[in-house]
């Protein structure tokens, strides 16, 4: 059998480098499937965005795509769907992604995609226009969309008066308000190499898929590039709070509650997302499937989720269910809130859960999508290059105080914030 | 592709496919049994789902809390799913760990509980899964398409059910069912990862030859008649997006005429993806973006066909364009169906969509458990060459056939034309 150790990525096979001009490159090899991925990200977020432009870094983003000073828009897509390739971008609150993959062999097509749809779109005033007419249906959309609407809602609540109250994707009048100008201004002012990271997995050498991107990326300069604002401070509601989103003629209603949580970096972090695991993730959804799915039968989904980042995370159990069950899913949610914040978790429960994470590890690295976040991530949140191998070592060393510290430094069944969506 | 797998069939009838894959320690375990919503009677339709959730209520020996413990605390994954022709169950985990996975499903092949109490509290869970769906205005198109399209054979009706049956099925219903078509002559197991044939084959034999094979399992065969002429519907709900859904007949995937179609598709809509672990690819530069998307009449739209036992659908999916109207987005769409049909398409047109689907396998082979799902998936439709001999078919399609199938399924008298109709934010 494989060895369980060797196929986790460490820092005798990720390859890192440092271009001089800030670019970080990482790549590791897997020649199981003669396929590669790219992916990675730049320091342009939604966080960057106007209130009354909200959407731009968003816009931008997906306009990158629709026409550089050598391609067309189909120009760029058949040169990649030519060859069953895929290139995208994406933007969220601080960083534009990007990522594609395809047949090893094309990987410089890939690469060359990416290098001149980041240093060289144009924006072209008719492309832009389709683009604005996709967005503003997919906010149509997202209007109807009752998991989509009751988790914008929870975000206004809790980060009430802090930018990450605002929904990257914007709003129909600030979509309508950007300007083809404002596109190239962003584009101008965020997108450079500095803080860009940028990872490659495949059948690949590391250093030949380093020195590619070198060759592509290593000459861009920005000598405007400007940086993010620092983010405000940020307080949870002093009380509870709940509202309700109306979307007439809905046939189920989603709950999204909870409350803040740790940012990445916080030390308390492994102990917390052990604990959510505990509360609404294990086996069919943890606690909270327990007893809102399988002791009820309220739900068909019931369960928390734990989001975190550079800022202040977000903490909350998100379920649909019936419009007339609301009061009772809300009531039977915030009491395993209570009780999970009042009472911690049992030495059982942690270890089962501690097990799950160390078990599922190799699960997760299997793919090369899985191998390129997970080496991303580490990039991101400076884990060091061991972090996978040292992981099972951090996992084990929580404890059940641990777990009850975090939760009660987190979660007060007093201060809830509780956000509904539907008929 | 060249791969070698191990084919056998048990005493009692269950088909054992194995493949090994020494990439990463993992293992993955499926077993598919033949039968889904194509074998429910009205009244009993979402039966063959319901059970597939009855199935994780435990049995005797692992009761319901246990099984999910056990393994998740192994890191394993584990999920099920209901189609129109079968439900699946899989596990994959530690390659050390599989055994677990071997054993439960050897043991819920035959012993679970249906309890009386879990029964009812699944009643209100699948209800509210359909009440998820019923959000969707996908969901609410498609079920009114399928069921104007099929009248006749069982693919009529929705896998999660209608609600009235929902509402009136009883547990002996259930169990019923899960009796007659839980057998292992019914199934077949599919195992593919980092293990040694020998030893796994004798560990299967240990723990699924001693289960009795049953009866043959009954057939619902109901052919659905030939459609006699185009059939519109609308539906209305809340929102301000007008979708457009529009269904052709499509042949069984063991058919020949599946492959030069497959290609038709992924000049039309893109290449469709058929792993279920691994994703596809756009499709921006196909006929039907570029004559709807780039021409400003829908915001997007998609096409695909599912691989069934019996003669399906294949669909074409569009959202239409804020400002247009879904006659025109329609108008547009039968002048690229005309297109098709008279004008011979190219053989750079082939060698491209061949290209897309080596590597959209290419994308798929990357992890075990897609892996498996192949070689027990393509069993219920054909056989596991199918799979294999997919890429040397599609190789061997030729422009004449692409527009022969272009022209004999892409028929305007035996579609069905469905339009969700927004009545506004304020429904």
């Amino acid at each position: 059998m494989t060895s369980s150790i060797h196929s986790l990525p460490g820092a005798d096979d990720i390859h890192r480098v440092e271009l001089p001009n800030g670019i970080v490159v990482l790549a590791r090899a897997n020649f199981n499937s003669p396929s590669v991925v790219i992916s990675g990200y730049l320091l342009a977020g939604g966080l960057l965005d106007p209130d009354e432009k909200l959407g731009l870094a968003d816009f931008v983003s997906s306009a990158l795509m629709r026409g550089t000073h050598q391609r067309e828009f189909q120009k760029i897509y058949d040169e990649l769907e030519s060859v069953g390739a895929s290139f995208g971008y994406n933007s969220g609150t601080h960083y534009t992604g990007f990522g594609g993959r395809s047949l090893v062999e094309d990987l410089p097509l890939l690469l060359d995609v990416m290098t001149d749809t980041l240093q060289n779109p144009t924006f072209p005033a008719d492309q832009v226009e389709k683009l604005r007419a996709q967005m503003l249906t997919g906010l149509a959309i997202r209007a109807q969309d009752t998991s989509d609407m009751a988790s914008l809602t929870f975000d206004q609540l809790l980060y009430d008066g802090h930018p990450y109250s605002r929904p990257d994707e914007g709003w129909p009048e600030t979509v309508q308000a950007i300007t083809l100008d404002d596109l190239a201004e962003f584009h101008r002012r965020y997108y450079g190499p500095r803080g860009m990271v940028i990872a490659v997995v495949g059948a690949v050498e590391p250093e030949k898929a380093a020195e590619e991107v070198e060759h592509m990326l290593g000459s861009w300069q920005n000598e405007v590039q400007e940086d993010a604002p620092e983010l405000p401070a940020f307080e949870p509601p002093a009380k509870t709070v709940q509202r309700h989103h109306a979307i007439p003629g809905k046939s189920q209603s989603d709950i999204v509650m909870g409350t803040h949580g740790p940012k990445r970096s916080d030390p308390e972090y492994m102990s917390v997302s052990l604990g959510n695991n505990i509360l609404g993730q294990f086996g069919l959804m943890g606690r909270i499937g327990y007893v809102v799915r399988e002791q009820s039968g309220l739900a068909y989904y019931a369960h928390s989720n734990l989001s975190t980042g550079i800022g202040p995370g977000a903490w909350y159990v998100s379920a649909g269910v019936n419009p007339s069950n609301i009061d009772k899913a809300i009531a039977l949610i915030a009491q395993e809130l209570k009780r999970y914040a009042d009472e911690g978790v049992t030495p059982e429960e942690l270890s089962d859960s501690q097990a799950n994470f160390i078990g599922r590890l190799p699960l997760s690295l299997e793919s090369n999508r899985g191998v390129t976040g997970s080496i991303i991530n580490i990039e991101r949140y400076d884990l060091g290059l061991d972090y996978y191998r040292q992981y099972a070592d951090l996992v084990r060393a929580v404890t059940v105080d641990d777990v009850r510290e975090s939760a009660q430094k987190y979660i007060d069944p007093e201060r809830l914030v509780i956000a509904t969506a539907g008929p | 592709m060249t791969e070698t797998i191990t084919q056998t069939t048990l005493s009692n009838g269950m088909k054992v496919l194995l493949k090994e894959i020494h990439t990463a320690p993992l293992v993955s375990s499926w077993v598919w049994y033949r039968v889904g919503s194509r074998d429910e009677v009205n009244g009993r339709t979402g039966i063959s789902h319901w059970v597939e959730h009855m199935q994780f209520k435990g049995t005797p020996q692992f009761p319901a809390n246990m099984l999910d413990k056990a393994i998740s605390r192994e890191g394993g994954m584990w999920n099920a799913f209901t189609f129109l022709d079968w439900t699946t169950y899989f596990e994959t985990m530690p390659a050390d760990k599989i055994d677990m996975g071997l054993r439960l499903e050897a043991d819920r092949m035959v012993n679970s509980m249906f309890d009386e109490d879990e029964v009812a509290s699944e009643r209100t869970v699948v209800i509210s899964e359909r009440e998820g769906n019923e959000n969707e205005p996908h969901f609410l198109l498609g079920e009114a398409v399928q069921g104007a399209a099929f009248r006749v054979h069982a693919y009529h009706h929705e896998i999660i059910g209608d609600m009235a049956d929902l509402h009136s099925m009883t547990r002996d219903d259930l169990y019923t069912h899960y009796k007659t078509y839980y057998t292992p002559n019914n199934a077949v197991m599919a195992v593919a990862g980092d293990f040694e044939t020998k030893e796994m084959l004798a560990r299967i034999k240990e723990l699924y030859e001693p289960i009795p094979a049953g009866g043959e399992p009954p057939r619902l065969s109901r052919q659905e008649p030939e459609q006699k002429g185009e059939i519109r519907l609308s539906i209305e709900g809340p929102g301000e997006t007008t979708y457009v859904q529009v269904c052709y007949r499509f042949p069984n995937a063991s058919h020949p005429d599946f492959f030069p179609l497959a290609v038709l598709d992924s000049l039309l809509a893109g290449p469709s993806n058929l792993n279920f672990f691994g994703g596809g690819i756009s499709n921006k530069t196909s006929r039907l973006y570029r004559a709807l998307v780039d021409k400003d009449l829908a915001v997007s739209v998609y096409g695909g066909a599912q691989a069934t036992v019996d003669p399906f659908m294949y669909n074409v999916s569009m959202t239409i364009h804020p400002q247009r109207k879904p006659e025109e987005a329609l108008s547009a769409l039968d002048d690229e169906i005309k297109r098709i049909q008279d004008e011979i398409v190219s053989e750079d047109e082939i060698t491209r969509a061949m290209k897309q689907a080596r590597a959209i396998f290419a994308y798929g082979s990357e992890n075990v458990t897609n892996q498996g799902f192949w070689m027990g998936y393509a069993e219920m439709f054909a056989d596991y060459d199918w799979f294999l001999t997919y890429l040397d078919r599609l190789a061997a399609v030729t422009p004449a056939e692409v527009q022969r199938v272009a022209q004999q399924y892409l028929r305007t008298r035996s579609r069905v034309v469905g339009t969700y109709i927004p009545t506004g934010g304020e429904a």
